[in-house]
């Protein structure tokens, strides 16, 4: 498999309507086969004189490394401001630049484990591709889908013929349980004897997971959604409070060393925050 | 002169001079937008570009400050990393080997919070060779004057200027930042010319201020941050036109809202003899190799055979070509 990102002149192959989301397939050459699950990708926004400058990130939700077409990969989103808004009126054969793929991807159990699979949102685009590489290891898939309302689900039916059980939460209990997807943890955790979780979402609902994965001695991968100018490790805007293996908590960039981390490796309530201790914090009263 | 004629872009002389020292060519990176350039070697050879200027580096390392650390604008966006590195040995150890391992020119940004730790970043750099100029970055707030940021004073951008020139070795240029932020820049640029720096370089980002219009809270963690990208082009092209224009033998290196060999082309004609790509490697990493290709092209189809022919043309308006 050959690693490392690259940019390219993308093309659209299709952009759907997902409930509330956005579903966009991009041909793009070279990126699908280089991608591993939990990997994101860069979009520029408008064309070449676009007002906005800053790359938007997706996690992949499919990549093919060849099809009719020649390779694609295929992104999830929803429309939050000016430059979402620009992919979601992109017309079929329009052109995007990507450059991807990019970040840590999912590490995998090396035993053929149970897992649970844990969505929020649009972040359980994912997860999808992680299942098929965990059922080819061996591992028994079990999959929580949750979101505010019902139309706010991502992939609940493709769940369904992804995962061994699929549980469905929303806030308001339109569609599934009613709650957060975090509630049905335990249980199903215990049910399964599942040893690791995976997770992807808003940064509320992985800290949440990740104290559940601390309380039921479970492992978690957590990969996290922040915002990033660049993507590939020069801005420094994505960094978040995390303790790396040398035990050494560092402001640490979610485009390199992650999305990707170790539940238990990120200071979740001090995201925001430069956390005392910080490799190069100002000592003392500083600002 | 030139003489009128075709030039291929392939024959343009893209040979720069950079305060005595000469590049390949007149494209560098920005301080900030290219971290050590490891990163931005997957899209193209960092050793293709004039020189790599690194993100600035300070004495001890540094976490930065919190987030958010930007806010995207019209054309441009606001940041406050607020200088997040791991200092000058880890630099030493890791990030300029590295370079020199791949052929490429590094220059070294280097910030400090007092006079003292600018020039202590001064002596550990000459004593290590390979650096190819040193890139003084004096928008930084100073701790032993009220936190007043150097570069706005010509007196304290001078001191900064002069203690780094002192321990640098003569051959390596000291190349002194400037902020825009000034009343009259060409007053701070002619103070440190005269305290030794060998060239300028123009211009750090301009302080800004974003609020969400839904919290009604500055978006940014640190409040203010540095306004960059082609928004603040054409202040960057007025800084070098007016320092050209009253010192036009001082070398200057032009920067801020590059985007294409046109813009590069545009710095140029102001004054500058070099450029530095920043902000839009963002927008797009492949950007520098890019823009120097494009300033080729842009070049040879105004007849320029040589890059430096272009160094402040636009002041020379009643020469006709």
């Amino acid at each position: 498999m050959t690693s490392g990102p690259v940019q390219v002149t993308g093309r659209v192959l299709s952009l759907k309507r997902a409930g509330a989301y956005h579903h966009l397939t991009l041909v793009a050459e070279g990126v699908a086969e280089r991608t591993h699950p939990g990997q994101f990708v860069a979009l520029a926004v408008g064309d070449r004189n676009s007002p906005m400058l800053l790359r938007r990130a997706f996690s992949i939700y499919r990549a093919r490394p060849s099809g009719a077409y020649g390779g694609s990969v295929e992104v999830v989103f929803a429309v939050h401001g000016a430059g979402t808004a620009w992919l979601s009126q992109l017309r079929q054969h329009d052109e995007v630049d990507v450059v991807g793929p990019l970040g840590h991807p999912f590490a995998l159990p090396k035993q053929p484990v149970s897992c649970v699979l844990v969505g929020g949102g649009y972040g359980s685009a994912p997860l999808f591709g992680l299942a098929d590489r965990l059922k080819e290891r061996g591992c028994a898939v079990h999959m929580v889908l949750g979101a505010a309302t019902g139309d706010r689900l991502f992939g609940a039916l493709e769940a369904k013929r992804s995962a061994r059980s699929v549980t469905v939460t929303t806030d308001d209990g339109s569609v599934g349980i009613e709650g957060l997807v975090t509630d049905p943890l335990p249980d199903l955790l215990g049910r399964t004897g599942s040893e690791v979780i995976y997770a992807c979402g808003p940064m509320a609902m992985l800290r949440a997971v990740s104290a559940v994965s601390a309380e039921y001695g479970v492992w978690s991968q957590c990969a996290v959604e922040e915002s990033m100018a660049c993507g590939i490790g020069v801005c420094m805007t994505c960094v978040l409070p995390v303790v790396g293996d040398d035990g050494i908590l560092r402001l640490t960039r979610s485009c390199v060393e992650g999305p990707v981390f170790g539940g238990d490796r990120v200071l979740w309530d001090a995201v925001g925050t430069v956390p005392e201790g910080t490799w190069g914090a100002p000592a003392g009263a500083g600002h | 002169m030139s003489v009128p004629g075709p030039v291929l872009p392939s024959e343009v002389d893209l040979t720069t001079s950079l305060a005595g020292v000469s590049l390949p060519n007149p494209v560098l990176t920005a301080s900030g937008c290219a971290a050590a350039g490891r990163e931005l070697d997957q899209f193209f050879d960092v050793a293709d570009l004039g020189a790599v200027v690194t993100k600035s580096i300070m004495l001890d390392p540094r976490s930065g400050r919190p987030t958010p650390r930007m806010a995207e604008t019209p054309s441009g966006m606001l940041n406050s990393i607020g200088l997040q590195g791991p200092g000058i040995d880890g630099f030493l150890a890791s990030d300029l080997p590295w370079l020199l391992r791949r052929r490429a020119r590094p220059v070294v940004s280097i910030a400090g919070s007092t006079l003292g730790e600018y020039a202590e970043l001064a002596r550990r750099l000459g004593n290590t060779p390979g650096v190819t100029a040193v890139e003084v970055n004096i928008s930084c707030p100073n701790l032993e004057n009220r936190g007043l940021v150097f570069a706005c004073d010509r007196h304290q951008a001078a001191r900064v200027i002069s203690a780094v020139r002192r321990d640098t070795p003569r051959g390596v240029p000291v190349l002194a930042k400037l902020s825009p932020d000034v009343t009259n820049i060409v007053d701070i640029a002619e103070s440190v010319v005269d305290a030794g720096a060998d060239g300028l370089v123009m211009i750090n980002t301009l302080l800004g201020i974003s609020i969400d219009p839904e919290t009604m809270r500055p978006v940014l963690g640190g409040v203010t941050g540095g306004l960059s990208g082609p928004a603040i082009r054409p202040v960057a092209v007025r800084c070098v036109w007016q320092v050209h224009q009253a010192m036009p033998d001082v070398p200057i290196v032009g920067v801020g809202g590059i985007r294409t060999g046109a813009d590069a082309l545009e710095f140029m004609l102001a004054g500058a003899s070099a450029v530095q790509v920043g902000t839009v490697i963002f927008n797009d990493p492949s950007a520098p190799t890019r823009v120097l290709e494009e300033l080729r092209v842009e070049l040879a189809a105004r007849s320029f055979k040589a890059a430096r022919e272009a160094v402040g043309f636009a002041h020379r308006g009643d020469v006709p070509r």
